[in-house]
């Protein structure tokens, strides 16, 4: 689904990514781990088209998206969360979702009937709310949701857009421990149902260990190592960079 | 049609509207010709002030130009009553002026755009100066500081020699006055609540994250510029007859200064509030340069009092005040937030 | 003749740039459009007024022009008051209502002025009157305009040294680069921003007093030079000291040949130029 080959981005003398390369399949859920500074947001800017890459290729299914534009990538499949959820905070939490549909099915410029007259735009995003588990609250301002909820919408967000790869900055950060699984389960699940392959960045191993069949560590720009959860736990090496464990 | 009635009957909105409607057909036999026609004014800039919030509420520009827009409208009417008379009927005036508003307003808006806040708010203020300025300068043509007389239009074949202007306008004029309001609202409302109107507010609370969904932000920042534009130009237009005179001043920054102030007033939150503010203002204004020569220290205080105590405005502190008597939730999907 | 157009828009320009580096002051540091930035211009002007007229014939010359520095002290206490009852509530709140609040208070100001100074025009030409004329190029020219002009440099050039030498000048740089990181270090934000405020509506002030010598006080003057000090902030851009300076030269020339050449359009004429430097340049020819 996704082939990084050779990313490069420096910052003057911030070697931020370091000739990163590795590929996502489709429907896997990857977990990018490193410590702060690692280089994991900017690889993720990389990707999503925030930033352009100094050198590298970057492929999503067939195409060669190194240079596209955000938007342009978006619009085939590259969707992303943020790590402050980025919300439409004066809007309910039905047209958070339903607004990017109308968008994607281009009835901004066309649509003259009352937005709440598009049943089957609306079902779909009432569907996309029940998949995520907040239809209950449909009728709420992101301001009056909990932070859990927040980052739940900011991912249903990006998957309402049909994305078949999806991005997540840190989509437990900021969220009670005790919501932590709950919003990983909701977030998977959906994710598991539309076989969307997945790259997450996280802090938290066990929510790695729990929700990704594959990992990739970063360290000082680099791809140090990669591979299943249980194997990364125990490598010697990536247990000394990221916790500092070890000789 | 009988879902249709009862989908209606459910909405206590639409007979409230309904209700007070048929209670406006009426009013020129209730107010005094003087009371009529303070309220028709309030009218034209209910029209004008729905417009421009659709700029400020939905959108989240302001912009401190809008006068040259309500200039464009009352001059355009002027203009063709001095160069074309043969073309003086209402059938014609009114396209006219949204004509003229339409262009002003896509040039401004053009420029305008392609900046957010503070900018954009100097650009407009600006721009707007620019027409006051030229429309002083060039008064061969537009009167100068003198203006422009406006006579009673003739009217899908009416016309109105000898009538007096109080007749005119408490007679058949009220009534079209009434009719174009009414079209108005529901025109701007149906933007408001389209899915293009609902793209406009996802611009307004998060312009990054409207982008990367698909949303051409400038583009339709123009467009509903344009749109806000032509609706205060025909608020301008429908002032001009109630006025009888046209002035460079409505295209000063002070007089767009009035508009934001009315739209304030009344709640830029809610759709209706601008409609609230606009009739307040009208007769406030009135009321105080009636009652003191200190006028404008009234509307200062009252506007500055409005500002730190009432941020949503009348409508808005209306609003929550039946949301706490109904023990609803203290949000509707219509609200705005001012602490953002 | 040319000299003498130059000369004077030297003089608009001396105007211009103390009353657009108040405002750029304001803007600057506190992010606040100060619409109500032309009443304290006013206020400045009509308290130089009274207090020359005051003082009468017999005061001896240095009180005379010491009289005008209270036209800045009264609109800073005005700035004071402002800052603290209107500006400072909504600190928190969106720009705009920032915005509406000085619109409001210029409404209020307006009518204060009448209350207390009523509708007349003040008088004040003895500052003028004392100075002279000056010999120049053998064409006869108001020693008080140059007067003026030197006055404006020097307080230019002690801002200048305020804000890049002295500790509150650094600060106040600082916050108006970035606030954020300004509150992170822990600047006092709300003190300098009442400083910063006070400090634009004494330059304001001044510049009133300045002018009250050659032209009477009435109401409503202080609206022009609002409109004109927004463009000079435009076209200089914001922020900048050196901004302010350009932007007063160019706003003051342009007046002052354009009142010559293009009579009718002149004022158009710096609508347009603020117009397409907000297009081509919108953080003007020296913002950030």
């Amino acid at each position: 689904m996704l082939i990084a080959e050779n990313l490069k981005k420096y910052f003057g003398d911030v070697k931020a990514v370091d000739d990163v390369s590795f590929e996502i399949e489709e429907g896997e859920i990857v977990s990018l781990v490193g410590s702060n500074g690692a280089g994991k947001t900017t690889l993720v800017n990389l990707i999503s088209g925030y930033l352009m890459p100094d050198s590298g290729k970057i492929i999503f299914g067939d195409s060669n998206i190194t240079y596209a534009s955000a938007y342009k990538r978006i619009k085939i499949g590259v969707g992303r969360s943020f790590q402050g959820a980025s919300l439409f905070e004066n809007a309910t939490v039905l047209d958070n979702v339903r607004t990017p549909l109308f968008s994607r099915y281009g009835k901004i410029q066309k649509g003259f009937l009352p937005a709440d007259g598009y049943t089957d735009v609306t079902n779909e995003a009432l569907e996309t709310l029940n998949i995520f588990n907040i239809i209950g609250k449909k009728n709420l301002s992101p301001k009056d949701l909990s932070e859990g909820d927040r980052k739940v919408l900011d991912v249903a967000i990006a998957f309402a857009l049909k994305s078949k790869l999806l991005l997540l900055d840190e989509p437990t950060s900021g969220v009670a421990t005790g919501d932590k699984f709950k919003v990983m389960d909701t977030i998977v699940s959906a994710i598991r149902k539309g076989n969307i392959s997945t790259l997450i960045i996280e802090h938290d191993m066990d929510i790695v260990t729990d929700y990704s069949d594959r990992v990739l560590v970063m360290h000082e720009g680099k791809i140090i190592a990669e591979g299943k959860p249980n194997e990364i736990m125990q490598s010697k090496d990536v247990l000394t960079t990221l916790f500092g464990i070890g000789d | 049609m009988k879902l249709h009635l009862k989908k209606m009957i459910a909405r206590p909105k639409i007979i409230i509207y309904l209700g007070i409607i048929f209670v406006l057909l009426f009013l020129p036999r209730i107010l005094s010709t003087f009371n009529l026609i303070l309220f028709e004014y309030g009218l034209t800039f209910a029209i004008a002030a729905l417009g421009f919030n659709l700029l400020l509420g939905y959108t989240g520009l302001l912009s401190f130009g809008h006068g040259a827009f309500f200039a464009a409208g009352a001059y355009g009417v002027a203009m063709i009553a001095k160069y074309f008379p043969e073309l003086y009927s209402m059938e014609i005036l009114i396209p006219g002026a949204l004509l003229l508003s339409f262009i002003i307003s896509a040039i401004f808006g053009f420029l305008c755009v392609r900046h957010t806040k503070i900018f954009f708010a100097i650009l407009a203020l600006a721009l707007s100066m620019l027409v006051y300025a030229l429309v002083f300068k060039f008064y061969h043509i537009t009167g100068g500081s003198d203006g422009l007389y406006v006579k009673i239009p003739s009217m899908f074949g009416i016309t109105f020699e000898g009538v007096r202007r109080p007749q005119f306008l408490s007679g058949i004029y009220y009534y079209f006055l009434l009719c174009i309001f009414v079209l108005s609202f529901i025109i701007m409302k149906g933007i408001v609540n389209s899915p293009f109107g609902k793209a406009l507010q996802a611009i307004r609370d998060n312009e990054v994250r409207a982008e990367l969904i698909g949303i051409r932000v400038r583009r339709y920042r123009l467009y509903i510029f344009i749109i806000s534009g032509m609706f205060t130009g025909l608020g301008g237009a429908l002032w001009s007859f109630i006025n009888g005179h046209v002035t460079p001043d409505i295209s000063h920054w002070v007089f767009s200064g009035e508009i934001v102030y009315m739209t304030l007033l009344g709640g830029f939150a809610i759709f209706e509030g601008p409609i609230i503010g606009a009739m307040i203002f009208t007769f406030l204004k009135l009321y105080a340069m009636g009652s003191t020569v200190y006028w404008m220290f009234i509307m200062g205080i009252t506007l500055i009092i409005l500002v730190l105590l009432l941020p949503t405005g009348v409508a808005g502190g209306f609003k929550s005040l039946t949301d706490i008597i109904k023990n609803k939730k203290f949000f509707s999907g219509e609200a705005y937030d001012v602490n953002r | 003749m040319w000299p003498i157009y130059i000369l004077n828009g030297l003089y608009f320009a001396a105007f211009m740039f103390l009353i657009s580096l108040g405002l750029n002051i304001i803007l600057g540091v506190m992010g606040i459009l100060n619409l109500a930035h032309g009443s304290l211009y006013a206020i400045g002007a009509f308290t130089a007024a009274w207090a020359i007229v005051a003082l009468g014939k017999g005061a001896s010359i240095t009180f005379i022009y010491l009289s005008l520095i209270s036209g800045a002290v009264l609109a800073a206490f005005f700035g004071l008051f402002m800052e603290y009852f209107l500006i400072r509530p909504l600190y928190k709140r969106a720009l705009e209502y920032q915005l509406l609040v000085t619109f409001g208070a210029l409404l209020l100001l307006e009518d204060v002025m009448k209350m207390i100074w009523g509708g007349e025009a003040y008088y004040a030409s003895r500052p003028f009157d004392i100075l002279g004329k000056i010999h120049i190029l053998g064409n006869p020219y108001p020693a008080y305009f140059l007067f003026v002009m030197i006055a404006a440099l020097f307080i230019g050039i002690l801002l200048w040294v305020f804000m890049a030498k002295t500790k509150v000048g650094t600060m106040l740089r600082a916050i108006s680069l970035d606030r954020e990181m300004a509150t992170a270090l822990g600047l006092d934000i709300h003190k300098l921003g009442t400083f910063a405020f006070v400090l634009g509506a004494a330059l304001a002030g001044l510049a009133g007093a300045l002018v009250v010598p050659t032209t009477p006080a009435l109401l409503g003057f202080g609206m022009e030079p609002l409109i004109l000090a927004f463009i000079v902030v435009v076209v200089g851009g914001l922020g900048s000291l050196k901004g302010a300076l350009v932007g007063s030269l160019i706003v003051g020339q342009t007046r002052s040949i354009g009142i010559v050449i293009f009579p009718e359009i002149e004022l158009a004429l710096l609508f347009l130029i603020a117009a397409v430097i907000l297009v081509a340049k919108p953080e003007g020819l020296f913002g950030r």
